[in-house]
């Protein structure tokens, strides 16, 4: 059975990771660099996140085969914070203070990111976030290779209003800081735009709300007043897969109130039939049916490495395979893995996107990527329905917010400062020591 | 644009060339004849210049699919439906399902399915064999909502002529509020010699609609037309009369509208009210079906049992295996899976009760921290056997879509289907309870213990029992959730506090109160949320329940006599 032949490969693959973390505390490794991996194992987000671990692996696998970074073997050392977030912060410490890693992939949601954060400063870490987030952050130590809002939500949005002409908006999410956030800021965006008051609904739900009957059947209502009606969501995780089999047996098809989508990616429609929902929208930077050979490439290995055929790629694991290129770049280009080095070397540092095109590290520590908005197709990938022409520059300090209308991120000299005031002149907070 | 496309369709429809439906009453070909022909007469024969052959122009307008551009697309698709040719039908549903694939090696656009992992290729036209393309080599020409919405409304006009008056009525139901003049005159011509009278029905709103949106119409018609639609509960009937009601000159029509509008209003609100209270009983039996198998583990036995929603996640893990297992049998595997969640989770919960409780009972304490640490084991068990992604349950055919009673009010099948499950789970109980064996000493034992024993029941044996029976259940819990959410390690958590908070309010040990508290919250819980929101429904009810259990700490039916003083 297929089951049980994946259960053993998970077995001896946790077995693996399980004889890393222990192998790391024992030797004295100096000639080896140490990659630190802080993914949840375990806990609500292994779902997503456990992902995320293998593809780190892969990578580092991968790395070693070409050689491994300025000829030293490149060591993971993974650690589970189980989806706990205070358990975040410990794991993230540990892994600077007593397992030495030179850098860290990991995270997922924002409260983890933010647990961390105090962490990796103090101890002067290196983090790589790879999630989509809600923006109003820039580290010195982090690295955001996922979408700001500007480079998802907004592009987003752009494309109901001028594409399909939507008049009206539910913003529907998880009730946290990304979709309230998001909304704040594209509620902000569509009255600039002109739509009124009225025309908006905001809608919010716990975590892992699995019953959608009354919220979906209020959207169809509003949605049934004459003005053309678009959902965008920012439903997390779980949540969404009640939610569109709730959409599909409502009968809610997507000509009539398309819903558009941040967090619903292949991983998380391969949990339902996706028949139904053909014609739903998503907005990422990066979608496992763009063809190009960069991306046919990465997805066999994928395969390979995993065992798998019907594993799916995602955007976060994009967001993973950029950071990571650019952290062997830049370790490279600054010959030495100390973190103020290699932060000063990354900025500017150019990867090979899988969608074709590079992306290029900003000052503000984000990204510049292109936008692709898909449609759910029946076999549980998006089709590409539109492409940004360009590369979009990630925005860290929004600029439809009033408090962050005139901050900027800027790690580089002179300004060198996370949230520096263009207008006051001055650093709000946190600087370069 | 469309219009001239839809009218092309049509006379496609007429040439009888495209027409799959043979069967089709000759009458409608007359009918149809009559209406389209004097002012479309000939245009198909335009678009096909001389000496270019039908099948030519075909695969030129096929060509155009390689580009990435939607306005060209668009473009190809109306080629498609003007050229007359006898596939164009066929290719345009083929576009619709995605079995049009643009062949990267050979650059040309073919028909494909899925075959050993690549793609088995045809000739759109001739449908001949062309060979195969592994599977990235090949990928379905991209459509989108307009371009999908555009073939469908071209085949709408032609299914008002379909035999079945289901798919009629779908049709015409579709072309509602559009106020095209070429629809407007295939829905008149179909008016004519509809016999069905809720497809008459429908079209009649959709024409009445026309006629109010219609600028040059006269006040008569208007109002005759308000008055006809005055019942429908069509949101495009709604939608035009507020129209009107705000821009009409004549009083007369706003007084129409108006009271039209109220009578609409008043049946919705019904209609809403009828909505809610179905939630609530479908969230109910959800919570019903959480709780029930509880209620006979903490309610009966007094154990508080942690892991009770890792064994509603193993009944909903066995349907996964059990599809797996039978990958064609997804309209019936379900029946397969509820005795098989039975057995999985009643065998965990006996083994449970073997291997921890026994030694824990009259310790609550003790038995909540084991419990909730077996809880811990089972979830990570599940994540090392089935990886930690969400695993897809299949809907059988059966349970998907809705019973529509009318365009405002439709019940989903799964949660009808689940709201019966529930309620015979619950009775199938009542009966094991009060009728066998084993009920008789189940409730012995949970009353006195010792006088049990005295009178010959093997109590450990009963324990062993009775927990199964309740693990049991919440395995057939999982069978039922795992058709309206996700199927994961997480799914169990969920729903263990629901399932506590059920059976206290209810009352401990007794079932009856597990319903009525079951059916009680979840409507309470529909009513606010519209209200307040899903997030403070939820609070707001947590809020009551600890007030209520504060003055009533037995819950609402609280057991009497000597099984009470305990």
């Amino acid at each position: 059975m297929k089951t049980k032949k994946f259960s053993l490969k998970r077995l001896a693959q946790a077995g693996i990771a399980a004889g890393a973390i222990s192998y790391s505390g024992l030797v004295m490794a100096a000639d080896t660099i140490k990659v630190g991996v802080l993914h949840s194992l375990s806990g609500t987000m292994a779902i997503s996140e456990s992902t995320l671990k293998d593809t780190v692996l892969m990578m580092i696998e991968k790395q070693n085969e070409k050689g491994g970074v300025m000829g030293k073997k490149l060591e993971p050392v993974v650690v589970d914070p189980a989806s706990d977030w205070p358990l975040f912060a410990e794991k993230a410490r540990q892994l600077i203070t007593q397992d030495k890693v030179d850098v860290i992939f990991g995270c997922w949601t924002s409260v983890s990111r933010k647990s961390v954060l105090p962490v990796v400063e103090e101890l002067n870490g290196l983090l790589f976030y790879p999630v989509q987030y809600e923006g109003e952050e820039s580290s010195k130590n982090v690295f955001y290779t996922g979408a700001a809002p500007n480079q998802q939500a907004i592009p987003a949005v752009d494309y109901l209003l001028d594409d399909l002409g939507i008049e009206r908006f539910v913003l529907a999410g998880t009730d946290y800081v990304y979709p309230r956030t998001t909304n704040k800021i594209l509620e902000a965006y569509l009255k600039s735009k002109g739509i009124a008051e009225d025309d908006i609904m905001i809608n919010y739900t716990p975590f892992g709300h699995s019953d959608w009957q009354s919220i979906v059947s209020r959207i169809k209502e509003f949605g049934s007043e004459g003005k053309k009606t678009a959902v965008v969501s920012t439903i997390n995780g779980d949540a969404n897969v009640p939610f569109y089999k709730e959409l599909s047996n409502q009968g809610m098809d997507a000509s009539d109130i398309p819903v558009i989508a941040f967090s619903v990616g292949e991983q998380e429609l391969s949990g339902i039939n996706t028949g139904p929902l053909v014609g739903h929208l998503a907005a990422w930077n990066y979608f496992q049916s763009v063809y190009t050979p960069e991306n046919n490439q990465f997805i066999e290995q994928w395969h390979d490495y995993i065992g798998d055929d019907d594993r799916v790629t995602n955007d976060p694991m994009e967001a993973t395979y950029i950071g990571f290129n650019m952290w062997v770049k830049a370790v490279e280009k600054a010959k030495s893995t100390d973190t103020d080095k290699v932060a000063k070397a990354m900025i500017g540092v150019e990867t090979p996107n899988l969608t074709g095109g590079t992306a290029v590290m900003n000052k503000n520590h984000h990204l510049s990527k292109p936008v692709l908005i898909g449609e759910i197709q029946d076999n549980g990938q998006f089709a590409v329905v539109s492409q940004t022409d360009g590369v979009v520059p990630g925005d860290a300090w929004s600029d439809y917010l009033p408090d962050s209308k005139n901050l900027i991120a800027d790690w580089t000299d002179p300004v060198n400062c996370g949230n520096y005031n263009t207008k006051t002149k001055t650093c709000g907070g946190q600087t370069a020591k | 644009m469309p219009r001239v496309l839809l009218l092309i369709f049509m006379l496609l429809g007429v040439a009888g060339t495209a027409l799959a439906q043979t069967s089709a009453a000759p009458t409608d070909d007359a009918g149809q004849t009559t209406m389209a022909s004097p002012d479309g007469e000939g245009r198909p024969s335009e678009s096909v210049a001389p000496g270019v052959s039908k099948e030519e122009a075909l695969r030129t307008s096929l060509a155009k699919f390689k580009s990435r551009d939607f306005d060209v697309k668009a473009e190809a698709i109306e080629t498609i439906a003007r050229s007359g040719h006898e596939r164009g039908e066929a290719l345009l549903q083929a576009l619709l399902d995605r079995e049009l694939l643009h062949d990267l090696a050979g650059d040309r656009i073919v028909l494909g399915e899925q075959a050993d992992g690549g793609w088995a290729l045809r000739d759109p036209i001739s449908e001949e064999d062309v060979g195969r393309a592994e599977a990235r080599a090949a990928r379905p020409v991209i459509i989108n909502n307009r371009l999908r919405q555009q073939i469908r409304d071209l085949k709408s006009v032609t299914a008002l002529a379909n035999p079945n008056p289901l798919n009629r009525r779908e049709a015409a139901r579709r072309l509602v509020g559009n106020t095209d003049p070429v629809v407007l005159d295939a829905l008149r011509a179909r008016q004519a010699e509809e016999a069905n009278p809720l497809v008459k029905g429908v079209i009649d709103t959709a024409l009445n609609i026309a006629v109010l949106r219609d600028p040059a119409s006269h006040l008569n018609e208007r109002l005759n037309a308000i008055d006809a639609v005055a019942g429908s509960l069509e949101p495009a009937v709604r939608n035009v009369l507020r129209d009107r009601l705000a821009q009409s000159d004549a009083a007369a029509e706003r007084n129409a509208a108006e009271r039209a509008l109220s009578k609409i209003d008043q049946r919705t609100e019904r209609y809403e009210t009828a909505d809610t209270l179905f939630f609530g009983l479908s969230l109910g039996s959800v919570l019903l079906l959480a709780a029930i198998g509880l209620a006979i583990t903490f309610g009966v036995m007094g154990v508080i049992n942690m892991a009770h929603g890792e064994l509603i996640m193993l009944g909903a893990y066995t349907t996964f295996v059990v599809q797996q297992i039978f990958p064609d049998g997804h309209e019936w595997s379900l029946l397969v899976a509820l005795p098989a969640a039975f057995l999985v989770s009643a065998l965990v919960g006996i083994v449970i009760e073997r291997g921890v409780i026994r030694f824990l009972y009259g310790r609550p304490l003790e038995t909540l921290l084991a419990t909730f640490g077996v809880s811990l084991i089972l979830q990570q068990a599940v994540r090392v056997i089935f990886s930690p992604l969400n695993r897809s349950v299949v809907t059988p055919e059966w349970m998907s879509g809705a019973l529509e009673i009318n365009p405002i009010f439709s019940l989903t099948y799964n949660r009808l289907y689940i709201i019966v499950f529930a309620l015979i789970v619950f009775f199938a109980l009542q009966l094991v309870l009060k009728k066998t064996r084993l009920g008789l000493q189940v409730r012995a034992v949970s009353q006195n213990r010792g006088t049990a024993r005295a009178m010959g029941i093997r109590s450990e044996r009963v324990n062993a029992l009775t927990f199964g029976l309740g693990s049991g259940i919440a395995g057939i819990a999982g069978v039922a959730l795992a058709q309206l959410t996700n199927v994961g390690p997480n799914l169990g958590q969920a729903y263990i506090i629901d399932s506590f908070m059920v059976v206290v309010f209810g009352g401990v040990g007794n079932l009856w109160g597990t319903l009525t508290a079951a059916f009680s919250l979840g409507i309470a819980n529909k009513i606010i949320e519209p209200m307040a929101g899903a997030v403070l429904a939820k609070i707001m009810v947590l809020v009551f329940i600890i007030l209520f259990i504060q003055r009533k700490p037995r819950g609402l039916f609280p057991q009497r006599g000597r099984a009470a003083e305990e």
